[in-house]
């Protein structure tokens, strides 16, 4: 048992501590204004204040306002008022966050503690020289060579945040579609006035309620396959992420995977442990980073997944470099299949960054003229840039 | 009264509230400020509300929010209905405009509505502002500013202030985000689930007769299955309701019967993919551990 701080004779008084308390819980990231201070005051003068355990829960009460800070929160009492005066400036954080599913709220205790939690982009194990997410170059890592691949040493769950961030601009971006209908709503912008004239004649013709239209959102939905052969290794990295970010993002977002064949990951990655969800997913891509067959992919999915989930409100988009085996016919023709169903088509793909870039590969020139938008893409930063594209789409 | 005796209060009326949760209700009544109780669904957030009542002898004036609570159906209604035929009869009788007005403007035709019930009233209440994070946004504006004055205007009758100041608490179990305004204005406390000690409290406190060796078996067995990978864990209240369901099929021991277990099961896990994970192995071997 630490024994309680004995502050220096000069101490002005139990105010001025407590507003050195307020100061520390402030430098430790809770957020605390001036008038938590007197309410603490206040609320001391309740209990009996020489007691450590009773001030620290009156406290506790007072200055936290979310379960995360109410944890954090013994800690820090501690160690400002139970430890002979040697005040800590910073609590040490976990690594990974207790997020508790029945409280929801943006103050996270621990941001600090996510930012710093290591370096996110050198899946070589750091000798500096590779760096997977520069622009367009195809680096050598020694990851490339391993054919039976651990997903989760390829993306880290800071990286899965970050394009969970990427993945709700870019899904708000399709959201916000309005129909140009009114639809009668519980809360409209105009008063329906056709509802009211009915409802009225139950009332003698005094209109009573009110009943409200408006225009019905018609959200666009994300459909994203994603390449995963021996050619794309580089770039996994980042797709994975997004995919992984996009499908916590966005609950009626769609995954696939494809090397030689076409896996549906939707249900692995929308598993709530980012962890856990990139293990599941190394168990189904079996033959990760071996040869592609685009085409085939592509026929299977517009003949069996794409028939049940695409309509004409739906974005495909296809992140792959292209480099097929097969006829550039064959992909032209599942691409033309696709879009028969009436929905958008976006190929990402990662070589077209390269200064250079021609589509000379056969299979991406035969897929152009059925695209709806071809765009580079091979950081996150990329499609965080898509933003702007797909609001014109 | 101290938070102990609070405490002490509360467990004579079936509640054992920790030292955390004691110790805020206790300030929130002395600072005459609402109290956000946080926690995962079946801890008992409710429940203090009504033990709270219990304890202070008052009445619980209760709350609940959903998406779409307006301020209408939250503070006051005009009951347009009765304005509506008192118009009709006044014009019968040739009354004249303005005493009509007066009148169907009065008390008389004023729907109270809880929160505007709760600052009439001549004892202060206990109001439960149940799941505010269902409400939507502008609901919680109004409510802040009812929260900080204690005062409802009414256009056509002036401001209402407070008679008496209710105690009040808000639950939420994070349905959405709460604004800092809200959660600055209110104390604070989060209930977690139980420990051993306080949850075996709970359970002999609420069935008084259940032999000491079920009553370790079932909490065991609940405190072990909330650490399983579940979707929804069993909070207290399913507790509860399993120790009513084995004590009604007369088990004695959690580990006889292993069929008895599983059937049993559907009063702790609600869904089908829990009820998937756990099957009748991990059941047993749960109970077992428990024993």
């Amino acid at each position: 048992m630490t024994r309680v701080t004995k502050f220096a004779a000069r101490d002005p008084g139990p105010a001025a501590r407590m507003a050195g308390f307020v100061a520390h819980l402030r430098d430790n990231g809770l957020r605390l204004g001036v008038g938590e201070t007197g309410i603490a005051l206040d609320a001391l003068t309740h209990i009996n204040a020489t007691n450590p355990h009773d001030a620290r829960r009156a406290l506790k009460s007072v200055f936290t306002g979310c379960a995360d800070e109410a944890a954090q929160f013994d800690g820090l009492f501690n160690s400002f008022w139970m430890n002979g005066g040697r005040v800590k400036t910073r609590v040490t954080a976990t690594a990974t966050p207790s997020q508790s599913e029945n409280v929801h709220s943006s103050r996270e205790a621990s941001e600090e503690a996510i930012s710093g939690a290591g370096d996110v982009s050198a899946p070589d194990g750091g000798d500096g020289e590779a760096e997977s997410d520069g622009e367009g170059q195809l680096v050598a890592t020694d990851v490339t060579n391993l054919f039976k691949k651990d997903l989760r040493d390829l993306v880290r769950p800071t990286d899965i945040a970050e394009a969970e961030k990427i993945a709700l601009r870019l899904g708000a971006a399709l959201r916000d579609r309005r129909s140009r209908r009114r639809k009668a709503a519980r809360k409209g912008d105009q008063i329906h006035f056709r509802k009211v004239m009915r409802q009225s004649l139950a009332t003698g013709g005094e209109p009573f309620a009110l009943p409200k239209r408006q225009r019905p959102d018609r959200t666009l939905r994300i459909t994203a396959i994603c390449d995963v052969s021996g050619s794309m290794t580089v770039y996994s990295r980042v797709f994975l992420a997004f995919l992984a970010g996009l499908m916590r993002a966005d609950a009626r977002a769609d995954a696939y995977l494809f090397h030689t064949r076409l896996v549906r990951i939707t249900e692995a990655l929308r598993d709530k442990d980012a962890l856990r969800a990139l293990a599941r997913l190394s168990l189904l891509a079996e033959g990760f980073a071996g040869g592609s067959k685009i085409a085939d992919s592509l026929h299977t999915f517009a003949s069996t997944y794409g028939r049940r989930f695409v309509d004409n409100r739906t974005v495909v988009m296809i992140l792959s470099d292209g480099y097929d085996t097969a006829s550039p016919d064959g992909i032209s023709g599942a691409l033309i299949r696709l879009r028969k169903r009436g929905c958008k088509v976006i190929w990402l793909n990662p070589l077209k960054g390269w200064d250079d870039y021609e589509p000379t590969a056969r299979a991406m020139a035969g897929a152009l003229p059925h695209l709806d938008l071809f765009r580079a893409a091979n950081t996150l930063g990329d499609l965080a840039a898509l933003e702007s594209e797909l609001t014109r789409l | 009264m101290t938070w102990k005796t609070l405490q002490t209060a509360m467990a004579e009326q079936g509640y054992i509230a920790s030292g955390d949760l004691a110790m805020a209700l206790h300030l929130s009544l002395s600072l005459g400020r609402p109290l956000l109780v946080e926690g995962a669904a079946g801890v008992g957030k409710t429940e203090v509300a009504r033990v709270l009542a219990a304890v202070q002898e008052t009445q619980l004036i209760r709350l609940q929010c959903y998406e779409g609570l307006d301020a209408a159906q939250a503070i006051y209604e005009w009951n347009y209905q009765r304005q509506l035929l008192a118009i009709r009869a006044a014009s019968e009788d040739g009354e004249t405009g303005k005493t009509v007005e007066a009148r169907i403007f009065s008390d008389e035709f004023l729907l109270e509505r809880p929160l505007l019930k709760a600052i009439r009233q001549d004892k202060a209440p206990v109001l439960l502002i149940d799941e505010i994070d269902r409400a939507d946004e502008e609901f919680e504006a109004y409510l802040l500013e009812i929260l900080s004055e204690f005062q409802v205007t009414i256009p056509e009758m002036g401001t209402i202030t407070a008679t008496t100041r209710p105690m009040v608490i808000l639950t939420a179990n994070g349905t959405r985000d709460l604004s800092d305004a809200l959660r600055r204005r209110c104390l604070y406390a989060h209930v977690p689930y139980p420990d051993l000690e306080t949850e075996l409290s709970i359970l002999v406190t609420r069935y008084p007769d259940i032999t000491d060796r079920l009553c370790a078996q079932i909490v065991g067995f609940v405190q072990a299955l909330r650490k399983q990978e579940l979707e929804k864990k069993p909070g207290i209240a399913e507790m509860l309701d399993f120790a009513a369901a084995l004590m009604g099929l007369g088990v004695a021991d959690l580990t006889e019967d292993p069929t008895v277990l599983q059937a049993t099961l559907t009063t702790l896990l609600k869904t089908q993919t829990d009820r998937d994970a756990i099957p009748t192995e991990i059941a047993q071997r749960l109970a077992g551990k428990a024993a």
